[in-house]
């Protein structure tokens, strides 16, 4: 059996597409068997990040209505033969997107790979919703910013309420915090929410977090996934996360400023 | 968390404000989303039936639903004006 993970936020633009190709790589990487979905019909990104927009030739409402076959529509990743990426569709019809139609979809890939990883859309329409309904795990990716951390509590409400596993009264869906585009220096300046105050007001279970990095443009540029960038910071910060979530203790790294000793003991500015 | 932490912290820096509107904005999103949804309009309904016969304010209502293990009460707080204190 699968396991499927959304990476999920309620707003937009906070980093989950990125987490998804990083976690995604990750995963393979570690050797598992892992294929990533984007579920933002209308406007596919994954496969930019991924570095697989060229070959793209069918999509997940193609395969919904029958069009494709998922083997057809299924992308092996260049980097990475573990790897299979299903893209959205860039069609406008949002309806396209089905319940029955992903359901199906998950039900055959969960045959044949080990790890499910939905990219979610913003908001809490049905992209969003039709990303979270069938996971076992959640990944919810937050910024240390106002706006950012309430979506995200909007979201764990929804994860708890209006999955499959809340509806059928199962074990509910394991939610993990992944606090992205952290700064120490903003967040030791006081401008920053840190660590600390995101996980007083949400509580998760943290999966780590990843600083704000020039890495994941340079990556996303070249259509490769931050986590191949070894030497990078972000890179780094999702190896961490992918090895955690799989079992591995790793100490937490990028919470503070890279400070001398004297420096972290009196607090200086 | 430092003592020397503690002391910055205390200057309500840009953050600290931030964390204070959250928690109070989250608190009550969490609690709203727990209540049923006819909840805004029985309290609605039920202030417009209680200001025919006492001329009472919306603030002076409150509409509470109290979830325990093996009960649900609905708590309705009316605080009358001074006038109608014998
Ligand atoms: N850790 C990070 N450091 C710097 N920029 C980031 C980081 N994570 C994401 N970004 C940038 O933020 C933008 C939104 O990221 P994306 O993954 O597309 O978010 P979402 O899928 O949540 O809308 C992109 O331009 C991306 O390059
Ligand atoms: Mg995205």
């Amino acid at each position: 059996m699968a396991r499927i993970i959304v990476v999920t936020s309620g707003k937009g633009g906070v980093g989950k597409t990125t987490t998804s190709a990083a976690i995604s790589m990750g995963l393979a990487k570690k050797g598992h068997k892992t294929v990533v979905i984007d579920f933002d019909v209308g406007l596919r990104n994954l496969d930019l990040i991924m570095g697989c927009e060229r070959r793209v030739v069918y999509d997940i409402i193609n395969v919904i209505n029958g069009e494709a076959t998922l083997n057809q529509a299924l992308i092996k990743d260049k980097n990475c033969n573990l790897l299979s990426i299903l893209p959205a569709s860039q069609t406008r019809n949002k309806d396209a997107l089905t319940l029955e139609g992903v359901e199906k979809i998950l039900e055959e890939l969960s045959k044949d790979f080990k790890y499910i990883v939905c990219d979610s859309p913003a908001g809490i329409e049905t992209g969003a919703h039709l990303a979270m309904y069938f996971a076992d795990d959640a990944f919810v990716v937050t910024n240390p910013e106002v706006s950012s951390v309430r979506d995200s509590d909007r979201m764990l409400g929804l994860l708890s309420s209006k999955s499959r596993r809340a509806e059928r009264g199962e074990e509910p869906i394991k939610e993990y915090l992944l606090l992205s585009r952290y700064s120490p220096t903003r967040v030791k300046s006081g401008e920053m929410l840190s660590l600390d105050d995101v996980q007083d007001i949400l509580s998760l279970h943290l999966l780590g977090v990843i600083p704000e990095s020039k890495s994941v443009l340079t990556s996303s540029n070249a259509g490769t996934p931050v986590i191949l960038d070894e030497k990078s910071d972000a890179g780094q910060a999702y190896s961490d996360i992918v090895a955690r979530y799989l079992g591995e203790t790793r100490p937490h790294r990028f919470i503070d400023e890279k400070s001398g000793f004297f420096r972290k003991l009196f607090g200086g500015k | 968390m430092s003592l020397l932490d503690y002391f910055r912290s205390s200057k309500a820096s840009s953050a600290s404000l931030a964390k204070e509107r959250l928690q109070i904005l989250v608190a009550y999103e969490r609690s709203s989303d727990s209540q049923p949804a006819y909840l805004p309009e029985l309290q609605k309904e039920l202030l417009a039936v209680i200001q025919r016969y006492v001329n009472i304010n919306k603030d002076a209502m409150t509409i509470n639903l109290e979830q325990t293990d093996n009960q649900e009460t609905l708590e309705l707080n009316i605080v009358l004006p001074d006038a109608h204190r014998v």
